[in-house]
């Protein structure tokens, strides 16, 4: 049976073993870091030269080509993380797990982006650096459940059990944060002291849009040739006594 | 099944009655806490009125957050829990025994003080009883929510602010719900819609958290 | 937008201090992240190289 589905995936379900995925991920990198390049190349051009200055808010929209795929990615990357650690909880393999414990930093850093990007977008606008909107909000205590994930796998020394301790954690949140969303979106609407609303975006231009979008992908090109690098020297750490490892080094 | 459950809660109950300074510290942190606010900000009555729902029940997350370590570490040192990871009754109906032993020692009397705050902060009964419903039907969240954090940081070192920084992200839409019940009858609305969430959210906690909980003990007691 | 020069780029319409603060942080942002993951990379090589010698030679 086994022999079956290991079969059925062509071959592939060998790259969850450290030693085999650690050099095709190192092949994989450059050519995600290339279309990372490329694509936010694209994206900015678009972004600066293609659309058009928006009425009310002049140039500082343009803040958005930064601020909206950061704000994606970090959510998008958050329910990745929680997948690869709720598969590293349930099929006991560890590939999975350090996946997941490689893709929160650049998570935890990319919420980050969206909420400075967001400030400095809201003080033109709005006239304040922080506004109480439901989006920033949200993003915020996102920041502090990747933050709260990374510090849990950090006070945990034995590696399996902060693997499995952070999926617990991954998991429970990710089930979380439409609730969590839910309920800022609507607490949100009730204090309406500002009826500001980031999300009240311009209404976008086709360019606008493309060139989101575009910098969207370039972001998440990125956030995958990081996540691989991470992951690489996570494998180097934690294999680092495996005879595997002593030859790449030997070699090196 | 019911019988497991009643010996659960009842021994908890029997423990923490037995050390009833652990349970009395809580609920004097809750009062403290919330008598610090005014202390902070003024006395001026309607602003005291206006932000007493919010200050309340932020004081009750975190009184909710210093009591949960006494939820698995006793257990844990003198080596019951083994015992209930190993036994043949269901770990997660012992877990929600337990959860339900903690709520009845720290949830319970915060609600009931409730009636004092609301005098304190010179809320109408409406309100006073909408804050006590939202917290009757609350807490038992975070004590749910709380033994998740407890029992993932069980043992670690920094456990106390690492079980706040996992878990509070987590209280807050039991915080919006419960704030929000209270200002909504202050506005005229009704706190019914509000009310009727946080017992979803609390139905919802009861039936998935003792599994998410078991899981968790497993993996920092193995 | 229309092309006006490089100082109403800079400028970009009076905001410029907002746009390029955010494009500019995250630029910074992205390449701390970069240099400590190389960092991380060559500390774990170190490690393994550490480990490689004793290991032959205590053991």
């Amino acid at each position: 049976m086994q022999t079956n589905v290991l079969a059925a995936g062509g071959g592939w379900w060998k790259y969850a073993a450290p030693n085999l995925f650690y050099p095709l991920a190192g092949k994989m990198i450059p050519w995600f870091a290339a279309a990372a390049t490329a694509l936010c190349a694209l994206g900015l051009y678009i972004g600066f030269f293609v659309a058009p200055t928006d009425a009310t808010q002049g140039e500082s929209y343009r803040i958005i080509f930064i601020h909206v795929p950061s704000a994606w990615m970090s959510m998008f990357l958050y329910v990745v993380m929680a997948f690869w650690a709720a598969v590293g909880l349930a099929l006991n393999t560890r590939l999975s797990s350090m996946m997941a414990t490689a893709i929160a930093p650049t998570g935890a850093i990319m919420t980050f982006i969206a909420l400075w990007s967001g400030a400095l977008w809201g003080r033109p606008t709005w006239g304040t650096y922080w506004v109480w909107d439901a989006r920033l909000t949200s993003e915020l205590i996102l920041l502090f459940l990747y933050l709260g994930f990374m510090a849990l796998q950090a006070a945990i020394d034995d590696p399996r059990r902060a693997d499995k301790a952070g999926a617990v954690l991954a998991i429970v949140g990710v089930v979380n944060v439409p609730i969590i969303y839910f309920s800022v979106k609507w607490w949100n609407t009730l204090h309406q002291g500002a009826s500001v609303s980031l999300s009240k975006a311009p209404t976008m231009a086709a360019t606008m849009l493309t060139g989101m979008l575009v910098m969207a992908l370039g972001f998440w090109m990125y956030s995958i040739a990081i996540s691989l690098a991470r992951v690489r020297a996570i494998i180097l750490e934690r294999e680092r006594r495996s005879d595997w490892i002593k030859e790449l080094a030997g070699n090196a | 099944m019911l019988r497991t459950l009643a010996a659960v809660v009842r021994r908890d109950l029997l423990l923490a009655f037995r050390q009833r300074a652990d349970v009395a510290n809580t609920l004097l942190f809750f009062v403290v806490v919330v008598t610090m606010v005014p202390l902070g900000v003024g006395a001026e009555p309607n602003l005291l009125r206006s932000i007493a729902p919010g200050v309340v029940w932020v004081a009750a997350l975190l009184a909710a957050i210093l009591s949960l370590n006494r939820l698995f570490a006793a257990d844990f040192a003198d080596g019951t829990l083994e015992q209930m990871l190993i036994s043949a009754e269901p770990l997660p109906l012992i877990v929600l025994g337990k959860t339900a032993a903690h709520w009845l020692v720290t949830g319970v009397p915060v609600t009931a003080i409730a009636v004092v705050l609301g005098i304190m902060f010179d809320l109408g009964v409406g309100e006073t009883a909408t804050l006590m419903a939202s917290l009757a039907l609350g807490t038992p969240v975070l004590s749910l929510i709380g033994a998740v954090g407890a029992a993932l940081t069980l043992g670690l070192r920094g456990g106390g602010v690492l079980v706040s920084l996992l878990v509070l992200p987590l209280y807050v839409p039991v915080l919006i719900l419960g704030a929000g019940s209270v200002e909504a009858v202050a506005a005229g609305l009704g706190g019914g819609p509000y009310l009727l969430l946080l017992g979803a959210l609390a139905l919802f906690a009861i039936v998935l958290t003792p599994w998410a909980v078991s899981a968790a003990l497993r993996i920092s007691v193995e | 937008m229309v092309w006006g020069g490089w100082d109403n780029f800079w400028a970009m319409g009076g905001y410029g201090s907002f746009v390029w603060g955010s494009y500019g942080v995250t630029v910074v942002a992205l390449a701390i992240e970069v240099w400590l993951v190389s960092m991380r990379r060559r500390r774990a090589l170190a490690e393994v190289e550490r480990n490689r010698r004793h290991g032959g030679e205590g053991r």
